[in-house]
Parts: C-alpha cells; structure tokens; sequence
C-alpha cells in the first residue's frame, strides 16, 4: 500500500496552507458582497472545514483503492457525489443558523451555483492529485523492489561464481590424503590442513570481496600445493610478482578458477610434465595477471574465450559491466591467459 | 585364482592406494603401473592383464578412449572421482566402479565381484556394452580416438572430412588419409552434431564444412564434391536431407 501524500511534513503543511488562502479568500469574497464580517466568517468556515473532511476522504480513498486507468470516469462520479454532499451539508447548516435572515438566505440561493462549481472544482483538483501522487508512488516502489531483486539475483551469482569448487578436485584431494596416511601421515597431516584453509577460503562472506593481491597469491598457494601433492612431478608452478604489486586490489576468490583451469587444461592436454606459470604487472590503472599453460595445438582446438573462463568472464561483466578484460591467445604450444583487472 | 593387474591412473597418489589394498590379495600381482591411456594400451598389450583398474579422467585420452583402441579389453573396474557423465553407464555395465576415496572393504568388494564374474565369462561384454553406452556422451563427440599401427591418433571432429563404411569398420576420412575404426556408421550418425555430419548415403556420412558443390551423377542420384577434391555419393534419400539442412 502506497504511503499517503499527507505523510510527508512538507506536503501537510502546503495542504494546510492552500486550506487557509481559500478561507480567506471566501470571506473576503462574501464581504465584498456586502455581507458581515460573523456571517462571512462563518459561512466561510463551514464551507472550508466540510471540504477539508471531504478531501481527506478521498486521499484516504484513493489510499485503498485506485482506480485502473479505463475506469477514470469513476472518480468523476465520486467528484460529482461528494460535491453534492458538501453543498447539502452547507445549505442545511447555514439556513438553520440564519433561518430568519432573508436576504442571506436569498443570497445564499443566488450564490448556489457558483458555490456548487467552485467546490467541484477543488475536490476535482484534489483528486487529481492524489490520483497523480499513488500512481507514482506505486510506480517508484515497483521499480524499487525490481532493483531489489536484481541486486539479489546478482549477489547470488556472484556468490556462486565465487563459490565454484570442482567435485573432481576435492573428491580426489581426499583420495590422496587417504593414500598418504597409510604411507607418509605427517604429510596426510600438512594436506588435511591445507585443503580445510581452501575449503574455508570459498566459503568466505560478502564483505571480503575485495582482498590484496599478496592475499590472493596466499589462498592461490594453498590451492597450487594441494595439486603438486595430487600430480606430482608433473606439475610445476611459477608465480613472478613482484612486491610493489602487493596491494593492488582484485575480487577474492578470481585467480583460483583460472589457474585450475591453466592446470586442468595443461595436464590433460599433455602427457610430459608441464609449467604453469602465473605473472602480475601493473599496466595503467589495470592490475595485469598473465597465465600461461602448455597444450596440444594438434588436437585442441580453442574455441573463443572458451575452456572454462566463462565464469571469470561473467564474474568481471557483474563486477565492472565490460567483457574485454578477459583475453585469451596462443602461440605454437603455450595458451595464455590475460585477466585485467581495474583499479579504483 | 592367480591374476595379473594392471593400475592405470594419472594421480601417483591414487596409484599407489590401489597397489597398497592389492597388497592383501597375495594371488594377484601388479604386472605395471601406467600414468596415462598410451602406457596403458602398451602395458595390456606386453601383460595381457586379467583386470585393469582404471581412471576416467587422464590426459591427452581418457579411460574409455583407452578401452576403444584395445581388441578384446580385459575386465575394466573403474576408479573415479566423480563423473556426471559416466556414473549411469556404469550401473548397468561395469564389473564394478569405485569412487574416490574409497576403502580397504569396498575395494575386496569389487574384486570378489569380478571373481564371480569371471566364472561365467560375461565380462568380455559387459565391457563393450559399457563401451557403446559411454561413447554416446561427451567428449568422445569431438574427436575421434585411433589406432594407427603402433601410434595412437587423435583427431578432432572438425578435421574429419568424411566417413565410409567398410565391413565391421568404419573409415575415417582426414587430410592424411584415412583411418579405420572399430565403430558402426549407425553409431557415428548417433553421436556426431547432426548439423554438422549428415549422413548423405547407406554408406556415407560427411562434414558439410568440407562440401563446395553436389553435383548431379548418374539418372537420381548427386555427388558431393569436397574441398579436399573427393567425391562422395549421395543417394536418392540423402539427397533432400543434406539439402534441407544446408538451407536449399
């Protein structure tokens, strides 16, 4: 439900004072006539104080219901009704108060149609205003709640692209743990501890979105030693950056995805043992990281931005609305990955 | 009931698991342990193992890949992580399949099952059954995995020109010239893009990519002519199907 116009301070006191401006104007008006100052008081305030009942009736009205656009003719009819019932009112109060005062009274007749138009009209204007001001109120809420929503929808996503863990990963993290705890516990140990500080890394809450790169690099260590115990010595990683880079700023959680795909896409590609290699440099206002991977030109064919970056690509549209900061290239063996990431 | 295995994976870790629970079975020797589908052909070839235990995800050619290039592919139990694609294939047709991480008990399990199998000689064709069921599904929809000779050949879909029929192979067409494959036409015409291989005769299927004209040949029937210079036939029935696919 829309919230009245008469909530607002501001509008309740331009509401009072347009209330008082026509008072005065009615009394003035009837003095002109050449009525007494008591009578055109009076007559004036009955007047006033039966359309001020009046029109907070129809903002109350108008508050539960409004009418749809084709049944406008509708508010013509409350306006003509509640007009009718103000005149009504007024001719009853002022005749009985001045039932002996035959020339107000025959001016009061003479004075019916004007009177009759006048309010009209004002109950007219108020209606109109108010028809003006819940329409747009509902609108405003309605474009609200659709920000709302897509704020929502956009956060999740966010969330879940952040949040991506390979079932393959883990599950065969787990295998090896259980293979070394028959052979080499302490390293079973070491391995448990690093895969619980990854786990709790993708976990992490919306306020730390943001992280340093030298924080990145950390959690993206924790990942790299994870699989050099699962493939052994066909993994090996490089990582070149250098310190002034520390603190750039980039989103969590977005160097992981791309390294475990270099990795996955690397490995399974070749045979030998491969280098991934990952390297930070700063290029304008862009933090720049550079991953590169070997592969088989003779039997992958890369397609667009493809092989799994499609979540990095969408993750950097949600966060900074441009798709070229994701880019990819390859030359004879090596695929690279370049990620820019924009400073504020 | 002595037996050879042999552990084919590309985790040392994994491998090394499974040579440690095979350690209680004192009649069952580890005859070598492959990191990847090429030692893996090579090792069933020299051992001719019994039983395989093997991996699905390896590089360059996975586990069922590995299994196409083998004639009479020993039984297969399956150890894997997690895999969307291949879990249903399994129930119905593997001797067995372990997920990782899996224990001492479940993997007694899977061998007792494979030694009652043994006895009534089913295996064999569980695990072509289990073969034609998973290579409907991906990846083995963008290459095509073969043996040449010693060599193993992979070639990706798109270079694949055309395919003939030959007896109980199927010939596939590249730039190098072809290679057979241990496939039926019908099966090729189930997994390829139908958008982009249309089966153009009884015996045909080709890459519309590779076609530059179809030209008339003989009183009903058309000749596809492809940028390689090949000439492949359409029949009277493939004919309106490679047109309507190519939009004519």
């Amino acid at each position: 439900m829309a919230t009245s116009p008469l909530s607002v301070t501001r509008f309740r006191i331009i509401f009072s004072i347009c209330w008082l401006i026509i008072f005065i104007d009615h009394v003035f008006l009837l003095r002109w006539f050449g009525l007494s100052w008591s009578t055109a008081v009076f007559d004036g305030a009955v007047n006033v104080v039966l359309l001020i009942l009046c029109s907070l009736l129809v903002i109350m009205m108008l508050q539960y219901y409004l009418p749809q656009r084709e049944k406008y003719f509708h508010l013509l009819t409350w306006c003509v009704l509640i007009t009718g019932m103000v005149i009504l009112f007024t001719q009853v109060i002022l005749k009985n108060v001045y039932a002996g005062d035959k020339e107000y009274i025959s001016f009061f007749n003479h004075s019916l149609w004007v009177r009759t138009s006048l309010d009209f009209l004002l109950i007219g204007c108020i209606m109109l205003i108010s028809v003006i001001w819940y329409n747009w109120r509902e609108q405003s809420e309605q474009e609200e709640r659709k920000q709302d929503a897509e704020k929502l929808a956009k956060e999740a996503e966010l969330f879940k692209l952040r949040q991506q863990l390979q079932p393959h990963f883990l599950f065969n993290s787990l295998n090896s743990i259980n293979a070394l705890i028959g052979a080499r516990p302490q390293e079973a140990r070491k391995m448990v501890q690093q895969l619980s500080d990854f786990l709790r890394g993708t976990i992490k809450k919306e306020e730390h979105q943001w992280v340093t790169l030298k924080e990145e690099l950390q959690y993206l260590e924790l990942y790299l030693d994870i699989e050099k115990v699962r493939f052994g010595h066909r993994l090996s990683t490089k990582i070149e950056c250098d310190a002034s880079l520390d603190e750039m700023k980039l989103p969590a959680l977005l160097l992981q995805p791309v390294m475990e795909n270099a990795i996955k896409f690397g490995l399974y590609d070749t045979v030998d043992e491969i280098e991934i290699s990952l390297k930070a440099a700063k290029e304008e206002n862009n933090l720049v990281i550079t991953v590169t991977n070997p592969f088989d030109p003779e039997t992958s064919v890369p397609k667009g931005t493809g092989f799994g970056l499609q979540s990095i690509h969408r993750r950097l549209y949600l966060l900074f609305a441009r798709t070229d900061l994701v880019s990819t290239a390859s030359k004879e063996n090596i695929f690279t990955t370049t990620i820019k990431i924009p400073q504020t | 009931m002595s037996g050879k295995v042999i552990i084919i994976d590309d985790e040392p870790l994994a491998r090394s698991i499974v040579v440690e629970y095979l350690q209680h079975f004192p009649d069952l020797t580890v005859a070598q342990v492959c990191s990847n589908g090429f030692e893996g052909v090579k090792a069933i070839q020299q051992y001719k193992p019994d039983l395989i235990i093997l991996d699905i995800q390896m590089p360059k050619i996975n586990g069922f890949e590995m299994l196409e290039l083998i004639e009479n592919p020993p039984a297969v139990i399956f150890a894997t992580a997690f895999d969307e694609y291949a879990i249903k294939a399994f129930e119905a047709h593997a001797i067995d399949y372990l997920l990782k991480p899996f224990n001492q008990d479940r993997f007694e399990k899977a061998i007792k099952k494979w030694r009652d199998q043994k006895n009534n000689a089913a295996g064999e064709k569980q695990t072509r059954q289990l073969l034609d069921d998973v290579s409907l599904t991906a990846p083995q929809n963008e290459r095509i995995v073969i043996k040449d000779g010693s060599k193993i050949k992979i070639i990706p879909i798109q270079e694949v020109h055309y395919l003939e029929a030959a007896d109980d192979f199927v010939k596939v067409f590249t730039k190098e010239g072809y290679f057979l494959k241990n496939k039926t036409m019908s099966h090729f015409e189930q997994v390829l893009d139908p958008t982009q291989f249309v089966r153009s005769h009884r015996s045909y299927i080709v890459n519309l990519q590779q076609i530059t004209r179809i030209d008339p040949y003989e009183k009903d029937n058309h000749v596809a002519i492809l940028r390689s210079g090949a000439k492949v036939p359409v029949s009277r029935t493939g004919y309106p199907r490679l047109k309507s696919i190519l939009g004519l």
